[in-house]
C-alpha cells in the first residue's frame, strides 16, 4: 500500500511546554491508524499541526501529503486536500438543523442564495450513508451526543473527505453507539477512506486499526501493526512505559454506617413543567462504600445528581437528604458543599472550569474560605493547595499557573477532580470521571476513590463504562428512564444482568 | 544567551498588554509635552488634569467589576447627573445641610444601582438593556428635577470635595527656603512626601510578591523588566508629587481617588469577593455550581456601581459649582471606554483596576492636551474613537499572536 501521509519530525513547542519533540507518523492509504498515548502526550497537538490550525511556519518538521510537500496555512487548506478533522470538542451548531449544520462553510447555494432542495436532499443521502434516520430538519441539540457524533462524520462526508481525523469520538458515547460509529469507519474505509483516530478506549483501537502509533512525553515511542493480533496491554506498554497488570486497584472492601440517604427524590423538567424526570428515587451509600449508578445516556443520572446538588437542575424538587442520619439542606450549591457533597460534573468545559484562568484559581474556587482569612485570600495557602493536588493526581502541566485552558483534556480532568476533593467532602459524587482519560491515569483517580473509601467517605460513580463501574464499585443501582429499575452488589453483577434490567423496563 | 533572548522576548509577548498600556500613556504624554511646549507638564495643569478626570476614573472603578462580571452599565452619566442636580436642590433650593446631603445622596446612588441590579441579577435582564432603561429614566429625572434651570451656586463647605487641597504639615514660612530653592512661590512638603512614600510601597509590594513567586518557581518578570517598569513607576510618581507640590499640594479629590482605587485593586485582587467577581464573569454555570451565589454578587456589583456614581456626581457638581440638567450626557461612554483601553475584555473575566486607571488617564490626557492644542471637539471624538479601537484591537491581536 502507498503512503498517504507522512509528518516527519514534527516539533511543537508552546511558552514553557515542548508538546512534540520530532514526532514521525506514517500513515497508509486506504488504512485506520490509531494513536494512543496518555493524557496531555501531544496527540491533538498533532492532528491540529496536520490540519493547519497551528499554521505551517509554527512548528518545525515537513509534512509530506499524498506525495508533495504540504504546507498549510489554514483549517481550509487542508480541507481543500481531502483532510477533515472532527475535533475532540463537538463543533456543531447547537440551535440550527442537522441539514445548515451539514453544509456550514460548504452551503450549496446559488449567487448567495441558498438552494434548500439540493441541501436537505444531499442530506438525505449522507444521513443514510451514517446511517441515522433523523429528518434533515431536525435541530441539533434536540439529538443526543452519539448522533451528534455521526451527524460531524456526515459533515466530514459532505466535503470529499480522503483523511478523516477524529479526536476521541467515543468519549462520550454508550458502547452502541461507539460500536455504529466505528462499524461506519469501517464501512468508510472499505470505500477508501483514510482514517485516523485517537482513543483512550483500547478495546476500540484493537477493533477497528490497522496500525497503532503510540506517544509519549511527545515522542513517537512505536508503530505497531495491528493486523496481526495485538492485545491491550502491549499498546499500554509502551503508552505508559512499564507493564501495567491490574486495571483496578484493589481494595478492601468493608461498608461501615449509613453516610447519605436520599428517600423520595422528585424532580420535574425546568421548562416543561408535565415531564417528570426523576421518579421517586431512594438510595443510600454506606461509609467507605463506592456506589456505582449504571444506566443508558438520557437515564437521568446528571439530573439526579444535579438536582441533589442544591437543586442545580430541574423544578419542584421534593424528597429528604440525609447525611449521618439527620436532615441535610441542600437546596444551594453551597449549603450541598458545607453539608459535605462534592459533585464532579460531566461536563468539564462548561461547567467545570473557567478555562481562562490558572490551575491554582480552579482549584481553590470551591473552597476559597480554606485558603483565606477574613475574606482576604492567602496566595500561599493557595499555591501551596493547588501544589499538593498537582502532584497527588500528577497533573502534567509545567506549573500550576497555567492556564487550565491550555491544558489536555485528561488533565483539565484532574483539575476538576482536585478542586472538588479540595472541598474535603464526606460523600463525593463522580459524573463520567473517566471520560477521555488515559488508562494510567484512570488508574490514579480509581486510586484516589479507593483512598477516599479507606477514610470512610462515601463515593457515588455515574458511569457509562460499565467494566468501570464492575471493577470499581460495591454495589450498583441501575437508572432507567428516571427511575431506579434495580440494585445489586457488584459482586453479583454483570453486563448482560444490568442491560436486561433495562432493556425489560 | 539565545535562549535568555528567547525568553526575554516570549515573556513580553505574553505581557505585552500590560506593558503596552504603560508604553502608550508615557507616549501619549511625552507627545502633548513636546507639542504643547511643556504646558501639559505645567504644575498647573497637573493639577487640573486630575480634578478633571476624578469623576472618570471614580466611575471607571465601579465598571471595571461590572464589566468583570460579565455586564455593562449605560446608565452611569445620567445618574451621575441626577445625584448632583439632587445635592444642588437639596443644598440650594431646600438648604440642607452638606453634611445631611451627601450620604443621602451617596445612599440613593446605592438605591438606584439595586434597582438595575435587581432586574439584571434576578431577572436575567440583559445588563445593556436595563441600564440602557436606566439612562433614559435618569437623564429625565434630572430634567424634571432641575425643572431645566441650572442650580447653584454651593456654599464653599460642598465646593471643597472637589476644589480643596490638603493642607502642609509646615507653615509657608518654613517651607519658603525650598520653594525658593525650586523656584516656585511655594512648596508642599505633604505632596512629595505622600508621592515618595507611595512610591516605595509600590516597589516593597513589587519585590515581596517577586520573591514569593520564586519560593515557589513561578517564572516571574524578567528583572530587567521588573526594575524598568518600577523605576518608571517610581520616577512618574514622585515627578508628578514635586510638580504638585509647587502649586498649591494634594488636592482632596485626588486623596479620595487614591483611597478609592487602593481599596478596589485590594479587593479585587487579594479578597475572596474579587475572585468570586472573576469566576462569574469567566464561566457562570462553573461559578454556580462552585457554590457561588453569583445572582447577589451581580446585583452587589450594580449597587456598587451606582454608589460610585453618586460619589462621582457629587464631585462632578462640586467642582462645576452648579447642576445643570445636561451633566453627565454621554459620560458612560467615557468610562467604558477607559476600561476597555484598560485591557478589559467584553465577554467578562477579565480586567484590572490598575489598567482601568491608566485608561482613564490615557482618554484624559488625550482631552486635556487636545484642548491645550486648540482642537476642535468635533476631531477630539474622532481621534478618541480610533484610540479605543485601536487599543482594543492591539489587545486581540496580541491574544491571537499567542495561541
Ligand atoms: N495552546 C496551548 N498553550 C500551551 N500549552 C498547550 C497548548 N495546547 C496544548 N498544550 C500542551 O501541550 C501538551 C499536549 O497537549 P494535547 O492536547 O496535544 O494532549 P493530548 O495527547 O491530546 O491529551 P488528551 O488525551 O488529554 O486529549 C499538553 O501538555 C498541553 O498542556
Ligand atoms: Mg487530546
Amino acid at each position: 500500500m502507498s503512503i498517504l501521509l507522512e509528518m516527519r519530525e514534527i516539533t511543537k513547542e508552546f511558552p514553557g511546554v515542548k508538546a512534540l519533540d520530532r514526532v514521525n507518523l506514517q500513515v497508509a492509504e486506504g488504512e485506520i491508524h490509531a494513536i494512543c498515548g496518555e493524557n496531555g502526550a501531544g496527540k491533538s497537538t498533532l492532528m491540529k499541526v496536520l490540519s493547519g490550525v497551528y499554521p505551517a511556519g509554527s512548528y518545525d518538521g515537513e509534512i509530506h501529503y499524498d506525495g508533495q510537500l504540504a504546507e498549510f496555512r489554514t483549517l481550509r487548506d487542508s480541507e481543500d486536500r481531502g483532510i477533515v478533522i472532527i475535533h475532540q470538542e463537538l463543533a456543531l451548531v447547537p440551535e440550527l438543523s442537522i441539514a445548515e449544520n451539514l453544509f456550514i462553510g460548504n452551503e450549496r447555494a446559488q449567487k448567495g442564495v441558498m438552494n434548500w432542495h439540493e441541501t436537505f436532499q444531499e442530506t438525505e443521502q449522507l444521513l443514510k450513508k451514517v446511517g441515522l434516520k433523523d429528518s434533515p430538519g431536525t435541530q441539533v441539540d434536540k439529538i443526543g451526543v452519539g448522533k451528534q457524533q455521526l451527524v460531524e462524520i456526515a459533515k466530514a462526508l459532505a466535503k470529499d473527505v480522503r483523511l478523516l481525523i477524529l479526536d476521541e469520538p467515543t468519549a462520550a458515547l454508550q458502547e452502541n453507539d461507539s460500536r455504529k460509529l466505528l462499524d461506519l469507519m469501517l464501512e468508510l474505509k472499505a470505500q477508501g477512506v483514510t482514517c485516523i483516530i485517537i482513543s483512550h478506549k483500547l478495546n476500540e483501537v484493537r477493533y477497528v486499526a490497522d496500525s497503532v502509533t503510540v506517544i509519549r512525553d511527545g515522542m513517537t515511542v512505536s508503530t505497531l501493526d495491528a493486523k496481526a493480533g495485538l492485545s491491550e496491554d502491549d499498546i499500554v506498554r509502551d503508552m505508559v512505559g512499564r507493564d501495567m497488570s491490574n486495571r483496578y486497584p484493589d481494595r478492601e472492601r468493608r461498608a461501615g454506617d449509613l453516610l447519605l440517604e436520599v428517600e423520595g427524590w422528585n424532580v420535574w423538567h425546568p421548562e416543561h413543567s408535565e415531564r417528570q424526570v426523576i421518579k421517586d428515587i431512594s438510595f443510600n451509600v454506606r461509609a467507605g462504600e463506592v456506589v456505582g449508578i449504571a444506566g443508558v445516556m438520557g437515564s437521568g443520572r446528571t439530573e439526579l445528581a444535579m438536582s441533589i446538588f442544591g437543586q442545580s437542575w430541574g423544578r419542584n424538587i421534593s424528597g429528604t437528604a440525609k447525611l449521618r442520619g439527620s436532615a441535610m439542606d441542600v437546596s444551594t450549591v453551597d449549603r450541598a458543599i458545607n453539608g459535605g457533597l462534592a459533585y464532579v460534573t460531566e461536563d468539564r468545559k462548561s461547567l467545570g472550569l473557567v478555562l481562562d484562568e490558572t490551575i491554582q484559581f480552579n482549584t481553590t474556587l470551591a473552597n476559597l474560605e480554606e485558603v483565606s482569612a477574613k475574606g482576604v485570600l492567602n496566595p500561599n495557602e493557595e499555591t501551596k493547595a493547588a501544589e499538593y493536588y498537582r502532584k497527588a493526581l500528577r497533573t502534567r502541566t509545567p506549573s500550576v499557573f497555567q492556564k487550565v485552558g491550555n491544558l489536555s483534556g485528561g488533565n483539565q480532568q484532574k483539575v476538576v477532580l482536585g478542586k472538588w476533593l479540595f472541598t474535603g467532602p464526606e460523600v463525593l459524587i463522580l459524573d463520567e470521571p473517566t471520560r477521555g482519560i488515559d488508562v494510567g491515569a484512570k488508574y490514579e483517580i480509581y486510586a484516589i476513590i479507593n483512598e477516599l473509601s479507606a477514610q470512610g467517605k462515601g463515593v457515588v460513580m455515574i458511569s457509562s463504562e460499565m467494566p468501570e463501574l464492575l471493577g470499581m464499585c460495591d454495589r450498583i443501582y441501575v437508572m432507567n428512564e428516571g427511575a431506579f429499575v434495580g440494585e445489586m452488589p457488584a459482586a453479583e453483577a454483570t453486563q448482560e444482568r444490568i442491560m436486561s434490567l433495562i432493556v425489560t423496563e | 544567551m539565545t535562549s535568555q533572548n528567547n525568553g526575554l522576548k516570549s515573556y513580553l509577548s505574553a505581557h505585552m498588554k500590560d506593558y503596552g498600556l504603560l508604553f502608550a500613556l508615557i507616549a501619549i504624554m511625552a507627545f502633548f509635552q513636546i507639542m504643547t511646549d511643556g504646558t501639559l507638564m505645567r504644575p498647573v495643569n497637573i493639577t487640573n488634569l486630575f480634578l478633571q478626570n476624578s469623576y472618570i476614573i471614580v466611575m471607571a472603578l465601579g465598571m471595571l467589576i461590572v464589566i468583570v462580571a460579565g455586564h455593562i452599565d449605560l446608565s452611569v452619566g445620567s445618574v451621575m447627573g441626577f445625584i448632583g442636580a439632587l445635592a444642588a436642590v437639596m443644598i440650594v433650593n431646600w438648604d440642607m445641610p452638606v453634611w445631611v446631603t451627601i450620604p443621602i445622596c451617596v445612599a440613593l446612588g446605592g438605591v438606584i444601582g439595586a434597582a438595575q441590579g435587581y432586574w439584571v441579577a434576578y431577572w436575567k435582564i440583559p445588563s445593556f438593556i436595563a441600564t440602557l432603561a436606566g439612562m433614559l429614566v435618569f437623564r429625565g429625572a434630572s430634567l424634571w428635577l432641575l425643572e431645566g434651570q441650572s442650580v447653584g451656586p454651593f456654599p464653599q463647605s460642598f465646593q471643597v470635595l472637589s476644589t480643596g487641597f490638603i493642607g502642609d504639615f509646615f507653615s509657608r514660612e518654613t517651607t519658603a527656603p525650598i520653594a525658593e530653592l525650586v523656584g516656585s512661590r511655594n512648596f508642599n512638603v505633604l505632596s512629595l512626601s505622600v508621592g515618595v512614600i507611595s512610591a516605595m510601597v509600590i516597589v516593597w509590594l513589587g519585590l515581596r510578591q517577586r520573591a514569593r513567586g520564586k519560593a515557589y518557581g513561578i517564572e516571574g518578570e524578567p528583572s530587567a523588566f521588573f526594575w524598568g517598569r518600577n523605576i518608571i513607576v517610581l520616577g512618574a510618581l514622585i515627578f508628578l508629587s514635586f510638580k504638585l507640590a509647587t502649586f498649591r499640594g494634594l488636592p482632596n479629590v485626588l486623596l479620595t481617588m487614591g483611597i478609592l482605587i487602593v481599596f478596589y485593586a485590594f479587593v479585587t485582587e487579594k479578597t475572596v469577593i474579587g475572585r468570586r467577581i472573576y469566576a462569574l464573569g469567566g464561566n457562570e454555570k462553573a461559578a454556580k455550581l462552585s457554590g457561588i451565589k453569583t445572582e447577589r454578587l451581580t446585583f452587589f456589583a450594580f449597587v456598587n456601581m451606582g454608589v460610585l456614581a453618586a460619589i462621582a456626581g457629587l464631585i462632578f457638581a462640586a467642582r462645576l459649582n452648579t447642576a445643570t440638567p445636561k451633566a453627565g450626557f454621554g459620560m458612560e461612554l467615557d468610562v467604558i471606554a477607559a476600561v476597555f483601553i484598560g485591557g478589559a475584555s467584553m465577554s467578562g473575566g477579565s480586567g484590572k483596576i490598575v489598567g482601568a486607571v491608566v485608561g482613564a488617564f490615557i482618554m484624559g490626557v488625550l482631552n486635556n492636551g487636545m484642548s491645550i492644542l486648540g482642537i476642535g471637539i468635533d476631531y477630539q471624538q474622532m481621534i478618541k474613537g480610533l484610540v479605543l479601537l485601536a487599543a482594543v484591537v492591539f489587545d486581540v491581536y496580541n491574544k491571537q499572536k499567542q495561541a
